[in-house]
């Protein structure tokens, strides 16, 4: 670091250009969206499962982000998600089914139960912080079940009104609307994330994930750093659970379970943490094969899908893009 | 007797049976965090497979309790010594989230298979003709299958910790957990102290499900639904210890046990929040060394 303050000025805008150089978009990046946008015209009968896919991406960012870049191993992600999903549902469900505030109001509502539960428990760290996250879950979802009357229990919350978009697009039946709506909101949150994980925060978060210690020593504040993007994170989840609720007219317990919670890191795994890009591979790749096989006999999904995480954390480390990544390197070795 | 000190005796009496059973299978899971540093969400599976293995044996075979609980706890032990070699070693002390995977996929699986075998619904438990019904102690009349878990539990609590403190093994297994590295300096053979203790701890996690089958139902989601209680019951208590769980299955058994009783409208919520205060004024649980 003394090394470049003491270089000429020529070196430091070398210095800024790499900076640049990262904010920089690529080509390659273009890659998911020009899929979305043939995958919409190609599988016009599958729109439905296809927007689900898109806000899960949503969810799964916001695992990367807490997870992948700052090092929050956690397990009640889906705490987050479900609080998105009833708030939209619950106003819908009143009375106010206008989708766009229902989005908001779900952001704020898990941001806020993100900074909350993140004030209290990013505290700690290992095991301790794993069950903390579990068991924030846990309370939500006995909370939600126990609150029958407003949530409809085990039932699930039924009678949900989602008006048009900008009262002109209504939700249709084939699932256009909902895709249009998943894809504009997917495209939102992913120049968020991307724009913090470039951002001088988003490498002090690298940092914090790194080396704790030296990132105390240097004077960076690790904990309202942790405890902000938890926020960003949890509200992003969120914003995945309204969507979720509003395309499917229906919230169910199931979005605040454990099992949602590991799902979504499985998804998240196989397409590969901490890059960006994880997201948009892994939940594609399990949600298709979730519809395939899972319809067919969901016992039979659990166990294979169960032996295909064993089989990935033994031999295929860091996902689809680890890899990729790692091929890459060989192949570059051998020439 | 007033109604409510009854309502409290039985409370009381339900609450210690349940944190008896917690105890027995979570012990296995604190030993194995705080000795190999292995976050092994999957234990829960070793209880199921004991249960399953012994209702059976008991209904589709009629074998006798003590010995299909005897079989159920000696292929767990095969299973885990298997299971240990191949898999779980290759993590100890390693990264936490590969480990979490490793044992989710390991739950997915078990949860899986077990449906595939038994099918959906909960296996049922009869205990033997000796111990069904009640019996009449102190003036009260009590379960009596209740009553003998206790027992047993009681019997295996004071012999475990007897072993710990007076066989060599026991010895060995403080000193690695004190301090890994100057164990294998003073000559103990760490790797095959892992194995023991990993087998040890799966045996008594399927006697636990064996026994208990009857307070947590023998069904496919067993590991992924009891989770939450075991994992709350070895951070509480406290990683690598022995003592520390056995309070905190207690304090959990009859907390739950009350709380549901009591305030049914909460339900579990008064549990998660009481181990959320706890872990926060004891990060490492209450018996937990810092």
């Amino acid at each position: 670091m003394t090394a470049s303050l003491d270089r000429s000025t020529g070196d430091d805008t070398a210095m800024l250009d790499s900076f640049a150089r990262r904010h920089r978009f690529y080509p390659f990046e273009a890659l998911p969206w020009i899929v979305a946008v043939i995958a919409f015209f190609a599988f016009s009968d599958y729109l439905a499962l296809l927007a689900q896919i898109l806000a899960t991406i949503i969810f799964a960012l916001s695992v990367d982000l807490a997870l992948g870049y700052a090092g929050i191993v956690t397990l009640g992600h889906a705490a987050f998600f479900g609080a998105g999903a009833y708030t939209a549902g619950l106003l819908a469900a009143n009375g106010w089914g206008e989708p766009l505030t229902g989005l908001l109001a779900a952001a704020v509502a898990a941001g806020a139960i993100g900074f909350i539960s993140g004030a209290v428990i990013l505290r700690t760290s290992g095991l301790t912080l794993l069950m903390q996250t579990l068991v924030v879950a846990a309370m939500l979802y006995e909370l939600a079940n126990k609150a029958s009357r407003l949530t409809g229990g085990a039932d699930g919350l039924q009678g949900m009104q989602v008006w048009p978009i900008f009262g002109v697009f209504k939700f249709d039946m084939f699932g256009r609307t909902a895709f249009l709506y998943c894809f504009a909101v997917l495209f939102l949150c992913w120049l968020i994330v991307r724009t913090i994980v470039h951002s001088a925060f988003g490498r002090s978060l690298t940092g914090i994930r790194e080396n704790v210690q030296r990132m105390h020593a240097i004077g960076a504040p690790v904990n309202r750093r942790k405890v902000l993007v938890y926020t960003i994170s949890a509200a992003l989840a969120g914003v995945a659970g309204a969507l979720i609720a509003q395309t499917t007219q229906f919230v169910g317990l199931g979005v605040l379970s454990l099992e949602r919670s590991g799902t979504i890191l499985i998804m998240l795994i196989i397409g590969g943490v901490g890059q960006l890009y994880g997201a948009f591979i892994g939940v594609p790749l399990y949600m298709i094969a979730q519809d395939r096989f899972a319809t067919v006999d969901p016992v039979y999904w659990y166990f294979w899908i169960g032996l295909f995480m064993v089989l990935l954390v033994l031999f295929a480390r860091g996902g689809v893009l680890g890899v990729w990544a790692r091929w890459r390197d060989w192949s570059k070795v051998r020439k | 007797m007033s109604e409510t000190a009854s309502a409290a005796i039985s409370v009381a009496f339900h609450g210690v049976t349940l944190g008896m059973v917690l105890y027995l299978i979570s012990v296995g899971l604190s030993v194995t965090m705080g000795l190999m540093g292995f976050v092994n969400l999957a234990h829960g599976a070793f209880a199921m497979a004991g249960g399953y293995v012994m209702t059976t044996l008991m209904n589709r075979w009629s074998v006798d309790f003590p010995l299909a609980l005897s079989v159920a706890v000696a292929v767990v032990i095969a299973v885990s010594l298997v299971l240990e070699r191949v898999l779980y070693r290759r993590f100890y002390g390693g990264n936490e989230l590969d480990q979490v995977l490793l044992t989710i996929g390991l739950i997915f699986m078990s949860v899986g298979a077990a449906t595939y075998i038994w099918g959906p619904l909960a296996q049922p438990m009869r205990p033997p003709e000796l111990l069904r019904g009640q019996i009449s102690l102190f003036g009260r009349s009590l379960p009596a299958y209740r009553t003998f878990l206790i027992l047993c539990g009681a019997i295996i609590v004071t012999l475990l910790w007897l072993a710990l403190e007076r066989t060599r093994l026991g010895a060995q297994l403080r000193a690695a957990v004190d301090n890994l590295r100057m164990a294998e300096t003073v000559g103990i053979n760490t790797s095959r102290l892992f194995a023991t203790a990993f087998a040890l701890g799966s045996g008594l996690a399927a006697l636990g499900g064996g026994l208990g089958a009857d307070l947590l139902a023998i069904a496919p989601g067993y590991a992924l639904d009891n989770l939450v209680y075991f994992l709350i019951i070895v951070a509480v208590g406290g990683l690598g210890s022995i003592r520390g769980p056995f309070l905190a299955a207690l304090v959990v058994g009859v907390a739950d046990t009350a709380f549901k009783y009591f305030v049914p409208e909460l339900g579990a919520f008064f549990i998660y929040a009481l181990t959320m205060a706890i872990l926060l004024r004891f990060p490492n649980g209450i018996f937990g060394r810092t």
